[in-house]
């Protein structure tokens, strides 16, 4: 059997992906809109994600004090400690770190949830039914993954802070306020709003792959986990690529 | 005798392929009000491909369609859905929603049919007393065995009391003890309705007992068409391998 080309393979689903996104936003623009299930969507994503993005924003923050302690004691500079991790946290590690979580956690979910609603016939009910498939299924996970990545991100990051500071507290004798007072000082809004712009764009692309997996799986019970699968690789590397546009973006603004 | 009846589906010339296969090649059928109909074919022969086209869900190559004087395949999304409400369908899966209970699996097909929001409760009951399972509203699908979801995709089927119904392969993978009993369901439903069925198997004893006529879809064509006695006398070795099985 010939083997299909794998750059042409790529182009085709590259194009199939813009044409997907192009027909999210016609969607989304048109009546009626699907608010009910988009609040379904957004409950469900952040009810699921949540104690699993704690714990990660938790460990994140206590492991990131616990090695950098170290390498600031040896200069003295441990009263950096607080502005430094803030800084880490909020501008980059945070965000990053707990997208891919919900990549691995939400992604692939959408992926499988659509991904075996399609092999069942599932969609093809919908839309025999007089519903838009696309508008029911794909708008909502889509906005709602755009609207509730972020809450999380910053949820995520706050949980993060008060890991660190435990240890700071425990390891450094720093109270919760000193160090608190001692991050916030530290932060600027160019620190905050670029993080935050760029962790509605990691929401978008986590609904954005998953559907698009899901709403295009073939190949029945095989393609599901396919599907499932590849979201969460797509997904991640998407994170990365979105990731250093807004890096290389807010440098130059900056 | 036909002439007088009035027709209800109709399909002229109509081709579908995908890739190099082709699965329709020149199909043509008519359906008048009130009949019974059992698309006949081997698996893969294109009879789920043929009621796809049907409904609108997959746009044939070429040929035409007309359904109630309608042609699917030329109305706007407001008019096919409008179209769609009057069509009954009944899934070879079933193709209940997971997440949903069955009281919403059965009130989904009312949303976009504001007027009749108010009878929900009642036409959700109607339905579920018509399939026989009433007790089963605020079951999830993943509770139901086999032929209960096949009952359950029956009563959401006849939510919108539909002039049509398609059935795709409504026996398959059931026991003989629920097939015969969804064969009994769907010869009361049809009563209970006066609907027009359209019924796609290849199951030669179950399409005996319910169909009016019988199109034997074959090579893509409507190879052969009558009732379950005339074929069954057929000497064309295609249509004995049919009933060879029995």
């Amino acid at each position: 059997m010939k083997r299909p080309n794998p750059v042409k393979t790529f182009l085709i689903e590259l194009g199939d992906l813009f044409y997907f996104i192009g027909r999210f936003f016609r969607e989304l623009m048109s009546r009626p809109f699907e608010f009910k299930e988009l609040l379904r969507q957004a409950y469900i994503m952040g009810n699921r994600s949540i104690v699993l993005v704690g714990v990660t924003g938790f460990i994140l923050g206590l492991v990131f004090t616990l090695q950098s302690r170290p390498t600031l004691a040896e200069f003295g500079a441990q009263s950096w400690m607080p502005s430094m991790v803030s800084i880490s946290i909020i501008r980059e590690i945070g965000p990053v770190i707990i997208a891919l979580v919900a990549a691995g956690k939400i992604s692939s979910g959408i992926g499988a949830e659509i991904g075996s609603m399609r092999v069942t016939e599932q969609i093809d009910a919908m839309e025999v039914s007089g519903t838009n498939p696309f508008k029911y299924l794909v708008v909502t996970r889509i906005m709602a993954t755009t609207l509730m990545v972020p809450l999380l991100i910053i949820f995520g990051d706050a949980v993060a802070l008060i890991g660190s500071a435990l240890v700071e507290y425990i390891k450094g004798n720093v109270s919760f306020q000193l160090y608190f007072n001692q991050a916030f000082i530290a932060l600027s809004f160019s620190d905050i709003i670029p993080a935050t712009i760029k962790s509605f764009f990691f929401g978008f692309a986590i609904g954005l792959v998953g559907s698009f997996k899901g709403y295009n799986c073939k190949n029945g019970t095989v393609g599901v986990g396919e599907a499932s699968n590849s979201a969460v690789v797509f997904t991640s590397l998407l994170l990365f690529l979105i990731d250093f546009i807004a890096v290389f973006l807010t440098d130059i603004f900056t | 005798m036909e002439a007088q009846k009035e027709i209800v589906i109709e399909i002229k010339d109509l081709y579908k392929s995908f890739g190099q296969n082709r699965v329709l090649n020149g199909f043509n059928m008519t359906i008048y009000k009130g009949d019974s109909i059992v698309l006949l074919g081997k698996s893969g022969s294109g009879k789920s491909v043929m009621i796809k086209c049907l409904v609108g869900l997959m746009q044939p190559d070429s040929g035409s369609i007309k359904i109630m004087g309608d042609d699917p395949t030329k109305l706007s999304q407001k008019e096919l859905n409008l179209l769609r409400s009057k069509i009954g369908f009944l899934f070879q899966g079933s193709a209940l929603y997971d997440s949903m209970t069955v009281r919403e699996n059965l009130e989904f097909p009312l949303r976009i049919h504001p007027e009749l929001l108010a009878q929900k409760e009642t036409r959700v009951k109607q339905a579920l007393e018509s399939v026989g399972l009433l007790d089963a509203i605020d079951l999830m699908p993943s509770e139901l065995s086999g032929g209960m979801k096949r009952r359950i995709a029956l009563a959401r089927a006849i939510m919108l009391r539909p002039k049509i119904i398609i059935y795709d392969e409504p026996t398959t993978g059931l026991d003989p003890i629920t097939s015969k009993e969804i064969t009994l369901l769907i010869q009361r439903i049809q009563k209970e309705y006066d609907a027009t069925s359209l019924i796609i198997s290849h199951d030669i004893d179950f399409a005996k007992a319910i169909a009016s006529r019988i199109i034997m879809l074959i090579d893509g064509i409507n190879y052969a068409s009558g009732t379950a006695l005339e074929l069954e006398k057929s000497t064309d070795p295609k249509i004995k391998a049919f009933f060879k099985q029995t």
